[in-house]
């Protein structure tokens, strides 16, 4: 079955990386989807998942509106938000 | 003659000069240890200092005199069986019965004392809120930053956690509600801002003669509350930039505040390098740079949170700020002009007016 598209939303500077703020891309989790961001823009490579594809520890990624890991299942239309923490307490 | 109490990274600074002049060291405590914050409480007059050492924790120690022993409070520390820790205490603020002293920290926690800092006690109401596990923190970690008493009233009280949001509560502390009407957390996408406990505040204020008044430094945003913090609006309009950490008020001019706007995100130093404290007189409809005597370029300071504070009220309202460059600030003039009041101090995580 093929996987659904999700749209990815990006602020600076990762937005810059890549060109835009959203992005139409397959997945069927957010690390897919964010491993498919990667490919189609290498700039991003290591910004958002570490090594181990892990979402890196200060990105937080929403979906839909919820609070979301690399783990968090995506379906076709859903909209994945990547944002960086509030740093600095 | 006016005290300083400066908390650093390496230790309590007590200085001593006159207002619009430069200050001396007069004595140091807790070298080479994490000072938080350091108050002294007007009532006793005793001196009250959090302490964190790299290798034995956070302590909170009381003392008559900064150059003389110094006390160690007992009692703080998370229920026995909890999962975390006690992380650090940020903030510690004299309540409004006799005694009566508070002392916030991480993991978003409130501690109070009936003997003047010599015996805490876990404040159970915020500990054991419902909403607790869903608690998110900032960078600097659950860290309940600001306490606000209601003058005269010790049922009264504002607390603050990042990134929570403000609590009220108007039993003494046994139960809380959350209240950030109108703040608004652009750093969450707008479909997620319907949870009402996401609020990095970084810092409140309360005015000295209208007590409903308050305004608030955001993690992107300057607010204020007619409402005793039951709603915000936003008067960040016409600041440089609406990021910053701590927010000071003149006590007697309820219109009043000031700010220190420091680039947002990742930067979180002064603008182009040059060092402003922005003052409104009007309830933050407008805002005026106050800079005369602060580095003008090539200054690219960062100010947290509890290094700002005043004292006295109207023209000569005093203001002392410190940066994490070692510099510490001052007017005498309610901000319309500045001195360096001590400089190559270690980073400066507090100011108070002793």
């Amino acid at each position: 079955m093929m996987a659904g598209m999700a749209t990815v939303i990006l602020r600076a500077p990762l937005s810059e990386l890549c060109g835009g703020r959203t992005h139409a891309l397959p997945g069927d989790t957010v690390g897919a989807v964010l491993a498919a961001l990667e490919a189609a823009h290498p700039a991003v490579s290591g910004w958002i998942l570490d090594e181990r594809s892990r979402l890196r520890e200060h990105v937080n990624v929403f979906v839909n509106g919820g609070r979301g890991d690399e783990r968090t299942r995506v379906s076709d239309g859903d909209r994945v938000h990547v944002l960086p923490a509030i740093t600095g307490g | 003659m006016t005290e300083l109490l400066v908390g650093t990274r390496k230790g309590l600074f007590v200085l001593e000069g006159e207002p619009g002049g430069p200050f001396e060291v007069e004595a140091r405590a807790f070298a080479g240890q994490s000072v938080e914050y350091a108050t002294r409480d007007p009532r006793s007059g005793r001196y009250l200092a959090s302490v964190t050492s790299w290798f034995y924790g956070p302590k909170v120690w009381v003392a008559d005199d900064p150059a003389g022993e110094w006390e160690q409070g007992a009692g703080l520390a998370l229920p026995e069986g909890s999962e975390g820790k006690l992380e650090r205490i940020w903030v510690i603020a004299p309540g409004e019965q006799e005694g009566l002293v508070y002392a916030g920290g991480d993991p978003g926690v409130l501690f109070e004392s009936r003997d003047g800092g010599l015996t805490w006690k876990l404040n159970a109401g915020l500990w054991e809120h419902e909403t607790r596990s869903r608690w998110q923190p900032g960078n600097g970690g659950l860290c309940l930053h600001t306490i606000v008493p209601w003058p005269g009233d010790p049922n009264r009280l504002l607390v603050a956690i990042s990134a929570v949001g403000v609590w009220l509560s108007d039993d003494g502390g046994k139960t809380w509600r959350h209240s950030n009407t109108g703040i608004v957390p652009d750093y969450v996408p707008e479909e997620a801002r319907d949870n009402p406990i996401q609020h990095c505040v970084h810092h409140v204020r309360r005015s000295g003669s209208r007590p409903e008044r308050l305004f608030m430094q955001f993690h992107g945003g300057v607010y204020r509350s007619d409402d005793a913090g039951a709603t915000w609006i936003d008067v960040g309009e016409g600041l440089p930039s609406d990021f910053g950490f701590p927010i000071a008020v003149d006590p007697a001019d309820p219109d009043s505040a000031f700010v220190i706007p420091l680039v947002g995100a990742e930067d979180r130093t002064t603008p182009g390098g040059t060092v402003e404290v922005w003052e409104t007189r009007d309830g933050g409809a407008s805002w005026s740079a106050r800079g005369d005597g602060l580095p003008r370029e090539s200054a690219y300071l960062t100010v947290l949170r509890e290094a700002f504070d005043a004292a006295g009220s109207g023209s000569t309202l005093e203001l002392y700020f410190g940066a994490t460059s070692g510099d510490v600030f001052g007017s005498g003039d309610a901000g319309q002009s500045w001195v360096t009041t001590a400089t190559h101090l270690p980073p400066v995580y507090s100011v108070r007016v002793a």
